[in-house]
């Protein structure tokens, strides 16, 4: 494969054609930011919480979905982006009720880490308070829609690292939520097996281990990481 | 050097916040001699004061005797610490919002007549029971802020750090965890 030069944060490096910019970034030792990202499940650009600017470019591009081209010049960690970044955060915040005093995920949560790394103090949107349900009624697990952000990540990690394709997505913008089959109770899904990839991937709150309580819901995300180092690579140690 | 007029004010919140402010142990004698509190659930002072420095508010804005206090304490004050989650995000006490609107009157139904076990009734005395706002606000969505400081309660250390830069006469700058909302 041919190799691709280029510069991130005035940094040269060099990267295989077809890697992201993420992947490219995160090899040189470049963090950045990312929420809907999840190793070992293809990337959909969707929290834009890793968007970064492009030399010659006005428009702000996800890195995670982003080819490194030859001669690129990338910043990842300019006042605008981080602005963006605060912001987008902010408005995840606002649009479903993340109360972390009182959450399953309370310090293992992406969200909440990664509003306090972008210097997030407060709030600067009016909170909307929708009304969401919590779906109980599966034997095992629970998901509770005002804590989910959207990202995708249960859904990917079901059809791709399962290949159950029990999760979906129903409604548009704000209004979109996760569904189980034919939007019916996750209880009643005949495809589920009951697998937990999609808890395990979960960045939030939002789905859970039934009998968890406030700060118990710690993720193994090394046993999604593990099934897709055996498929893709044949490596099946730990 | 004059000492720093302090109040602490409990609105819609748990006592918590409170309960970490004592926490600061003997940090609150290092600082004694260089702060006055003026006015705080824990000092016998029935009104608030012109002419304070800092006052860190516990809790969300719930009621009208919350936002009454809150607009004479924004008049009064020159830095308004919203303090903790409670005042930060509205956090626990906001979750009737979710209910829309007449969440103020289901709450008080469930809590006084549906959960009652002896005489069901929901508290009404004018000038005495604050009637409830029809949305829990966050400190910020009512008066200008100047400074957070989040968490459920913010631990001690955070208090400390906050009131440390501001005694040191400078812009208070929290950062990395100790921003950790919960």
């Amino acid at each position: 494969m041919a190799a691709k030069t280029l510069t991130i944060d005035g940094k040269q490096i060099t990267a295989e054609e077809g890697e992201t910019i993420l992947q490219a970034a995160t090899e040189a030792g470049i963090k950045i930011p990312t929420l809907c990202h999840l190793e070992g499940v293809y990337d959909i650009g969707a929290c834009r919480l890793c968007l970064v600017e492009v030399t010659g470019t006005p428009k702000l591009l996800p890195a995670c979905t982003l080819k490194v081209a030859e001669g690129m010049e990338v910043s990842t960690d300019t006042e605008r982006l981080r602005k963006y970044r605060r912001m987008t955060l902010e408005l995840l915040f606002a649009e479903r009720n993340h109360v972390c005093a009182v959450c399953v995920a309370n310090g293992h949560c992406e969200l909440q880490t990664l509003a306090y790394s972008q210097g997030l103090d407060h709030v600067r949107y009016e909170y909307t308070f929708p009304k969401w349900s919590v779906d109980n009624t599966h034997r095992l697990f629970g998901m509770d829609h005002n804590r989910c952000i959207l990202c995708t990540r249960c859904v990917r990690s079901c059809w791709h690292i399962e290949g159950a394709g029990t999760k979906n997505v129903s409604g548009r913008g704000g209004k979109s939520r996760i569904i189980t089959d034919l939007n019916q109770p996750w209880g009643d899904s005949e495809s589920c097996t009951e697998c937990g990839k999609c808890v395990m991937s979960c960045p939030t709150g939002a789905l859970f281990k039934k009998g968890s309580t406030v700060g118990e819901s710690v993720r193994d995300r090394d046993k999604l990481e593990f099934i897709v180092n055996a498929r893709e690579k044949k490596q099946w140690n730990a | 050097m004059e000492r720093l007029k302090i109040a602490t004010v409990w609105l819609g919140g748990c006592a918590g916040c409170h309960m970490s402010f004592l926490d600061l142990d003997e940090f609150l004698v290092d600082i004694a001699d260089k702060i006055q509190v003026v006015y705080s659930p824990i000092a016998d002072v029935k009104e608030y004061p012109e002419g304070v420095d800092v006052c860190l508010i516990e809790g969300a804005v719930c009621n009208e005797d919350n936002l009454e206090l809150i607009h004479k304490i924004r008049a009064r004050t020159k830095v308004l610490v919203s303090f903790g989650d409670c005042a930060v995000t509205a956090n626990v006490p906001a979750m009737r919002n979710q209910f829309g609107l007449g969440n103020a009157e289901s709450v008080l139904q469930r809590a006084y007549i549906d959960n009652a076990q002896y005489n069901p009734v929901i508290p009404k005395a004018d000038g005495i029971v604050p009637k409830l706002l029809e949305r829990v606000l966050p400190v910020h969505e009512t008066v200008k802020v100047e400074l957070y400081l989040p968490g459920c309660p913010p631990p001690a250390d955070r208090i400390k750090a906050l009131l440390g830069q501001v005694l040191a006469g400078q812009t208070p700058k929290l950062e990395g965890t100790q921003l950790k909302f919960g």
